[in-house]
């Protein structure tokens, strides 16, 4: 479904929440101390898992980028 | 538990989100067509996410999480014969009389192959049917955050019925589809950490495996007799009652997963919708059901306990406030929410449809504008939503809701099955015979269930007793329909073209590669779901 059609291209919020969410969760992992021990690891759950939902957040916006500029 | 600030920016977040969407949707609503079925254009991967994401409301992330605590690896039968299976069938068989004939709903195709007598009970039952489950799943979501969060159970009904109602009633069908493709992913990001992190825990699957009951992390082994594993059904009932009745019945005749398939742009967009659909669908048990048996291992007994009795329903919220730390536990909080109101969102949808055009616009007001059946679908939402809200406050409190589900769907949905059944693949089925098989067997599970109810059949569980009633819905409805058929008078075969496989002409594809082309994709999931059979056998 193009954007001529509904006005929206659903990668463009989910790609935006995502980076959001992402964003915001990996930087309140800087700053916070919580650690979950996994395989003897002492993991930053919230700036990884933040790290991924940015890519994911900036993969969707690529892949709706890349749609709207192609000819429908 | 408290939430921190980071949690609430996330939920907040969200919210802005899910209504912006409805929002930037409300100017392409023009038509009714637009409103109700998307104005049939949207792509086969937005149809096929928004198709399971409609299924993945809070009675499956919620109920699923409790059976897999409750019962173990028993609990993929719901996805792996109960459910992949049926969707290859949907897509393969019976979407090309759906989406070919141009039904709006699924009881306007029984009115296009039957009569107005069988399309008017099934939206009745329907409707009834999706208002509970939307109830249900309303009910469900607040009671889980006035116990993990405190939250009050009227402030959280009111506040996600309002959200779920703003955007429904400003974007439609393609709002719904498009705020269920966007919770999908919440889901899956919300709850993936959780399930790597609680197995880990747990000991990794072999630590797991040694720490549950013997046989819970098999899902055949265990099913020669009903007195062998904890669900109590043998391997006859998981067969024909999950396998064959109760899980066609819901993939191939439930109009609010049908109706995701319907707004797909052309025959072979609806034909991958379920089968894309399938895919995810196929991984869900990692994500609900195996963190429920981690709960099981994980968590103290006394967690378990509500009023004194033992319920798993809050296997997963109990997980999620143990091992998130602020700021993930936002994300967690939101995928649980986004859960919640795609079940909802997808029967209100699904609701507002059957009301205008199988009720209202054929008994009501037959001859209105697509103006005013637009503005009627609308006031539908409205009133699917407060309908949702009353039902959420007289939903009882069975032990465990998917079993609640489950009785519902073996009073509508099995005997519905052997009616399409017979519809699309047996030409001589006669309307007469439609409507007597579809009230018998309904009949019949009502009285199963009573004589359940009054002691007079035994069963180890109720989830044994629904599939059992489901089987007899089924065996009635299937009976009663030949038998009248045969004694009645049938439809000229020049009217049943593309509504019977007999009498229509078969879909090509050789236009498309291999790979793209839907049988193609049928094979690969259905390889797929043997193998895991297999693995977890």
């Amino acid at each position: 479904m193009n954007d001529s059609e509904t006005g929206l291209d659903i990668r463009w919020p989910i790609g935006l929440l995502f980076l959001a969410m992402g964003v915001a969760v990996g930087i309140y992992g800087i700053f916070s101390a919580n650690r979950t021990d996994l395989w003897g690891l002492q993991i930053n759950l919230n700036l990884w898992w933040g790290i991924i939902m940015t890519a994911f957040g900036l993969g969707m916006i690529w892949g709706g980028a890349r749609a709207g500029r192609r000819p429908s | 538990m408290h939430l921190q600030w980071i949690d609430y920016a996330i939920i907040g977040l969200y919210c802005v989100f899910v209504l912006g969407v409805g929002f930037t949707l409300k100017k392409s609503m023009r038509t009714s067509m637009d409103f109700f079925l998307s104005g049939r254009r949207i792509p086969a991967w937005i149809t096929g996410l928004a198709f399971i994401s409609a299924n993945l409301g809070a009675l499956e992330v919620m109920g699923m999480a409790a059976n897999g605590a409750k019962y173990g690896m028993l609990t993929t039968h719901f996805y792996w014969l109960g459910a992949i299976p049926a969707m290859i069938f949907v897509g393969l068989c019976m979407m090309p009389f759906y989406y070919g004939s141009r039904a709006r709903s699924v009881p306007e195709y029984l009115r296009l192959r039957f009569d107005e007598k069988t399309r008017a009970f099934n939206a009745m039952t329907f409707a009834i049917m999706t208002i509970l489950a939307s109830g249900i799943n309303l009910y469900a979501m607040a009671l889980v955050f006035k116990l993990m969060l405190g939250w009050s159970i009227h402030a959280t009904i009111l506040l996600s019925a309002v959200v779920v109602l703003i955007y429904t009633f400003l974007g439609g069908l393609t709002s719904s589809i498009y705020n269920e493709v966007l919770q999908f992913f919440l889901i899956v990001f919300g709850i993936l950490p959780l399930a790597v992190v609680s197995v880990t825990y747990a000991g990794g699957w072999r630590g797991l495996a040694a720490r549950m009951p013997p046989g819970f992390t098999h899902m055949w082994s265990n099913l020669g007799h009903a007195s062998a594993n904890p669900m109590g059904v043998d391997w006859f009932q998981m067969i024909a009652g999950l396998g064959f009745v109760l899980s066609f019945g819901y993939w191939c005749t439930d109009f609010l997963v049908i109706q995701r398939a319907l707004a797909a742009r052309d025959m072979a967009a609806a034909q991958k919708t379920p089968l894309i659909a399938a895919i995810p669908k196929m991984f869900i048990p990692f994500l609900v059901i195996v963190p429920g048996m981690a709960a099981w291992v994980l968590l103290p007994k006394a967690a378990f306990l509500v009023q004194g009795q033992v319920s798993y329903n809050m296997a997963l919220p109990l997980l999620l406030a143990h091992y998130y730390p602020p700021g993930m536990l936002g994300v967690g909080i939101t995928a649980l929410l986004a859960s919640f109101m795609s079940g909802m969102a997808g029967n209100v949808t699904a609701f507002n449809t059957v009301w205008t055009y199988d009720i209202y616009q054929s008994y009501i007001r037959p001859a209105a504008s697509d103006a005013h059946y637009l503005a009627m679908g609308r006031i539908a939402t409205v009133s699917g939503v407060l309908l949702s809200i009353f039902a959420a406050y007289v939903t009882l409190s069975f032990n465990n809701i998917m079993d609640y589900l489950q009785l519902i769907f073996s009073f509508v949905n099995a005997p519905l099955f052997a009616t399409f059944l017979l519809g699309m693949f047996w030409k001589r089925t006669t309307a007469n015979g439609a409507f007597y098989g579809l009230a018998s067997g309904t009949g019949a599970a009502a009285l199963h269930y009573f004589a359940t109810l009054h002691g007079w059949f035994f069963y180890r569980s109720e989830m044994a007793a629904n599939f059992d009633r489901a089987i007899y819905a089924w065996g009635v409805c299937f009976v009663v329909t030949i038998v009248v058929s045969l004694f009645t008078r049938p439809r000229p075969e020049a009217e049943l073209g593309g509504l019977v496989y007999s009498l229509t002409k078969r879909q090509s594809y050789g236009h498309l590669s291999v790979l793209r082309r839907p049988a193609t994709l049928a094979i690969a999931v259905g390889v797929i779901v043997i193998a895991l059979n297999w693995i977890f056998r």
